[in-house]
């Protein structure tokens, strides 16, 4: 099947072929982003000039025959919580209103040194705390396959751009499902890569053992051409992996014969999941199987303790990461406050959103003095329990198939006087998150007019077999060439 | 049984700077009640012996070299602040009892 | 009975129980979790980079010398070494910490279990010493600095200034071992001299690299239990640390006396009216909240590193000062004072090779030398001196080319300039006056210029010969070697007997 339209592939070769140049297609996006934001809410800034002038200076080199790299000219966007030097990042919230960094993030210097041209940073749930990007001081991002509905989050903006057409791949973070929610739900791919694999240095910290950054794109070869670029050790983050950048796009194109897919029997249940997501999902594994997959059950028996281990880890990190938002060095001061204390106050009561400041708090109790072993502790030890899970599973099958969501993209404002009902919506994704595994969401087929995301997780470092899997699938399928029909 | 009272969330609230109105805390009280209550669920699993994971993968810190770079523009350090006096951070005043050092 | 009265009376009552903990800034040169240098005196903020700024999205990487520094620090005050530590974060607001908690250890330190060994005789000599244990060291990351000069800030504003916040420090905490501000002084002394033969921090109270807090406690002499004890912060002179226990021992045995009861709780010291005063009680505590740091993974070493900078250890102040008593034939009084400091142990051992006579060398740099420096304000290190050097000026006066007060008078001079003394003293003119014509000749005359002295040396004074050697001596510009001077008068004396 040929590359569909708007993938970062087609792009290249329309680049290589002299069809197009970067500065065009950097025009376009940044048009079709200007056009489609009142619409889609999927920028948080777009970057106009600078943009331009960094795809002229692609053209220029590519008439000099000097092309830096695959992605070199190609217009891209990166999610509100990733810094550049000299430009704005405020993590979708008012209390870093008028940041301006002084330094650029690892993953996103090696994106520009590669050649790729960002047009602009994507909306997003405040601190990527949420799954909706309706926590956002931007004001709620909305689905482009009906804008009634959410994006997903928190990386919705990214996935809302990739979909809509406005940019062939963009960068999210992924924490507890934040890159495979919005692709799932936007009918787009997206790799969360294995803890460590991806620098985190320039991504503001929601939950430091959790973040992850990684790509969203059309298809799992397109992600795997971003990852490749962005992966690898980094002196400057002393939790990335040392091992260099795999060649992930050599795992492209080969056949699934000898894998074998694990299905959780925890995650096959009719209980919590919309059943036409999970035929769905369950017709996807048929078409593995008819390309010569194997499948096998696989236990994954903690699974139902993940959603409140993950938000109290998460919770605890992020109640301390985000102490330093205080109005001292940068960011938003609240006026008129006397004293230092009501200084501290005002600034943080004023600047972040309910979301943001409920998870402060419940992250500030579990930590507190009598609550430390009851909470945090105990989650660091299920964990545990976690983590091993995976590694017995991983003992009978090379990747594991799963819903990436329990649901399609539910209708903006549904959960958002539930916080625990938007949290419960996360339950197929913050295992691997957990575990520190890489996963995968692709999209696998349609209900309700609304795309389904196929998710598959594998062991720590194995990238490269869940772009195999994820590329011999959508091969033979065409979800990921259809697109919204209202702004096709 | 309330798992966490409206006193706490205040109590919480004064640790972590936030100031919430009555409103706010009594949302948030009944948020983080229902929260706590599903993690609960959590109790039903014997952990006995089994060590915490604080980081999903088994790597040993990695250190620099004690090399120093110099420092970046001042002027750049303290561009962000609200207030700066030349190149230091200006806050109210500190007022004694505040020091939490 | 007046209120110091009734202190002293009730302090004898009473037993004093300290435990000191010591934060130390480690000799680096950048900071403990960036590459932002180390530096002293610096204008506010000229001395960071976007992790000294808890900037949003950065990370901290850990120093590997600093991990060396306390890993010294833990052997040379015999300390179990612990291969696998983990850096937490405690959390509190305050301006001067940036990312509003502080990277430190907590439930796994990188020591614990140590001790070292304090005089506690008041300079006496061959007094014993006595052990006082470490429970732990633990590295930490320093906090910046607020200013609150109204001058500089106005009235209602503080200034914050971010270069030392990240300066890596040890933080070193004592068993409640001791039981005197003395002690306290003296363990205070003992450890600065560790930490700076180990050459991991320049252990200097005044420039803030040497800190102190004390938790003291009063117990009925006899009883075994510990009393209520509370906490002094900042003490950051030497005189202010055993002031501050001093004046906290009097307000607790003035509370236990009027049959109140020690509260606890943080305090500070007033030095202008020797007073302590409460800066928060135990109820309003703060909860820190202490957790592993997520952004560092634990910090793991082998043995064999351990083992590698065990051997680089040099050899320690008391070690040193009984080698040098066996191996020199010191006094314990001066060997002490000779190890007091590594430069000037190496110092008096490369000199006394040179010299070869250890007892005269030791005499000469604790007197001469020392004062002389002291009066210059240089450490042995910064001084031109060269042992050699010094070698060579006392065998000068061994073999009476000069005197001793000449070569006294060229000590200055040849710290701050350094130069060699034989050249010294001939350019100078300070050769001792070795002709016996010479001398003979400013005997004669003073003999027949002072002769109501002479008579009365005959008449049985004795301690006129040393008047009339001071003649002599001035007769001679004070070149002439005291012992020849002093025997050719008392012949002369006898000679012209009548």
């Amino acid at each position: 099947m040929p590359a569909p339209p708007g993938t970062l592939r087609e792009l290249r070769e329309a680049l290589e072929a002299g069809a197009t140049s970067s500065r065009a297609l950097a025009d376009a996006a940044l048009a079709r982003a200007e056009a489609l934001q009142p619409r889609l809410n999927a920028f948080a800034g777009l970057r106009g000039e600078a943009a331009r002038a960094e795809a002229d200076e692609a053209d220029a080199r590519r008439r000099r025959g000097d092309v830096r790299s695959v992605l070199d000219g190609l217009p891209m966007a990166i999610k509100d919580n990733m810094v550049q030097s000299g430009e704005p990042a405020a993590c979708a919230s008012r209390i870093l209103e008028g940041y301006v960094s002084p330094y650029t993030a690892t993953a996103v210097q090696r994106l520009r040194d590669a050649g790729a041209v960002m047009i602009g940073r994507t909306n997003m749930d405040e601190f990527a705390m949420g799954s909706s990007t309706e926590h956002s001081v931007f004001g709620p991002g909305r689905n482009p396959w009906d804008p009634a509905r959410t994006a997903g989050g928190s990386s919705g903006g990214s996935a809302a751009a990739v979909t809509a057409g406005i940019v062939p791949a963009a960068l999210g973070s992924d924490t507890g499902g934040s890159i495979r929610q919005p692709a799932s739900f936007c009918g787009v791919a997206g790799i969360k890569p294995t803890y460590g694999r991806v620098s985190r240095w320039g991504l503001v910290a929601f939950a430091s053992s959790l973040d992850q950054i990684g790509a969203i794109a059309h298809t799992a070869g397109d992600c795997a051409a971003v990852l490749e670029t962005i992966a690898g050790g980094d002196p400057r983050d002393s939790t990335s992996l040392p091992e260099p950048a795999p060649a992930y796009r050599e795992a492209l194109g080969g056949d699934v014969s000898e894998v074998v897919v694990g299905l959780p029997r925890e995650y096959f249940v009719e209980e919590g999941v919309d059943p036409s997501v999970l035929a769905t999902v369950r017709e996807a594994v048929a078409e593995l199987e008819r390309a010569g997959a194997k499948t096998r059950e696989v236990s994954l028996p903690h699974t139902r303790y993940g959603i409140a281990t993950y938000y109290l880890i998460a919770d605890a990190e992020a109640s301390s990461n985000l102490a330093r938002f205080d109005g001292v060095r940068y960011g938003r001061r609240a006026r008129g406050a006397r004293g230092l204390t009501e200084m501290y106050e005002r600034t943080r009561s004023e600047g972040f959103g309910d979301e943001v400041k409920r998870r402060i708090v419940l992250g500030t109790y579990v930590l507190s003095a009598g609550y430390y072993d009851a909470y945090y502790r105990k989650a660091q030890q299920v964990r545990t329990l976690l983590r091993g899970d995976f590694d017995t599973a991983f003992e009978g099958c090379d990747v594991i198939a799963t819903p990436t969501s329990p649901e399609i993209a539910f209708r903006l404002g549904e959960k958002t006087d539930d916080p625990l009902s938007m949290y419960l919506s996360d339950i197929y994704t913050v295992s691997a998150n957990l575990a520190g595994i890489p996963g995968i969401s692709i999209p696998c087929g349609f209900s309700q007019g609304m795309p389904v995301g196929l998710q598959l997780l594998g062991p720590a470092l194995d990238e490269a077999t869940l772009f195999r899997v994820a590329d011999a699938f959508q091969r033979r399928t065409d979800h990921h060439a259809r697109r919204p029909p209202e702004i096709e | 049984m309330a798992r966490i009272t409206l006193a706490e969330v205040h109590d919480v609230a004064k640790l972590s700077r936030l100031s919430l109105s009555d409103a706010e805390a009594e949302r948030m009280t009944t948020d983080l009640d229902h929260i706590l209550e599903y993690v609960e669920t959590l109790r039903e699993l014997d952990t006995e012996g089994i060590e915490p994971t604080a980081h999903a993968i088994p790597l040993e810190t990695p250190m620099r070299e004690d090399r120093a770079v110099p420092g970046i523009d001042p002027e750049l350090a303290v561009a962000n602040a609200p207030a700066s006096i030349a190149t230091a951070f200006v806050v109210p005043k500190v007022i004694e009892g505040e020091d939490e050092g | 009975m007046s209120a110091s009265d009734l202190s002293k009376y009730e302090t004898s009552k009473y037993e004093i129980v300290i435990g000191l903990e010591v934060h130390a800034q480690l000799r680096t040169e950048s900071k403990l979790f960036s590459p932002a240098p180390v530096t002293y005196g610096a204008k506010p903020n000229h001395s960071v980079e976007p992790v000294c700024l808890a900037l949003p999205g950065v990370l901290p990487v850990l120093n590997a010398r600093a991990v060396e520094c306390a890993i010294l620090a833990g052997l040379a005050t015999h300390c179990t070494i612990h291969t696998r530590s983990v850096f937490a974060r405690k959390n509190y607001f305050y301006p001067d910490l940036p990312k509003g908690y502080q990277i430190s250890q907590y439930e796994f330190p990188i020591a614990t279990d140590g001790w070292i060994e304090i005089p506690v005789d008041d300079g006496e000599a061959n007094a014993a010493a006595k052990r006082i244990g470490l429970t732990r060291i633990h590295m930490e990351e320093d906090a910046g600095k607020s200013i609150h000069d109204d001058a500089i800030a106005g009235s209602d504003a503080t200034l914050v200034d971010l270069n030392r916040a990240g300066v890596p420090l040890v933080e070193i905490v004592s068993e409640p071992d001791l039981r005197s501000a003395a002690e306290a002084g003296a363990y205070l002394r003992t450890l600065r001299s560790i930490l700076r033969y180990i050459d991991v921090s320049d252990a200097d109270m005044e420039k803030g690299n040497f800190r102190c807090d004390a938790n003291v406690s009063l117990r009925p002499r006899g009883q075994e239990a510990f009393g209520t004890r509370t906490e002094l912060k900042n003490l950051n002179s030497f005189r202010f640390v055993e002031a501050a226990i001093a004046a906290e021992a009097r307000r607790q045995v003035e509370v236990l006396a009027s049959g109140g009861e020690v509260q606890q709780a943080t305090m500070a010291y007033d030095a202008s009216a020797d007073r302590t005063r409460v800066l928060r009680l135990k109820e309003d505590a703060h909860d820190y909240r202490y957790f592993p740091d997520p952004d560092l993974i634990p910090l793991v070493f082998s043995r064999e590193e351990v083992e590698r900078l065990r051997a680089e250890l040099p050899e320690l102040a008391d070690r040193k000062s009984m080698r040098f008593r066996e191996q020199y034939g010191l006094s314990e009084y001066d060997a002490r004072q000779l190890s007091a400091s590594r430069s000037l142990g190496e110092f008096f051992e490369a000199t006394a090779e040179r010299h070869g006579a250890a007892k005269p060398v030791a005499n000469w740099l604790l007197r001469d030398v020392l004062q002389a420096l002291r009066e210059l304000e240089l450490e042995i290190d910064e001084s031109r001196l060269a042992p050699a050097a010094l070698a060579s000026l006392i065998r000068m006066v061994d073999e009476g080319k000069t005197t001793a007060n000449s070569a006294q008078t060229l000590v200055p001079e040849l710290i701050r300039d350094g130069g060699d003394p034989e050249v010294l003293v001939r350019e100078r003119g300070l050769e001792a006056v070795s002709d016996a014509g010479v001398l003979a000749a400013a005997v004669d005359e003073v003999i027949a210029e002072n002769a109501e002295n002479v008579e009365r040396y005959r008449g049985g004074e004795a301690k006129v010969l040393n008047f009339l050697m001071g003649q002599v001596m001035r007769r001679t510009k004070g070149k002439a070697a005291p012992g020849s001077v002093r025997e050719l008068l008392v012949a002369r004396l006898s000679d012209e007997r009548p």
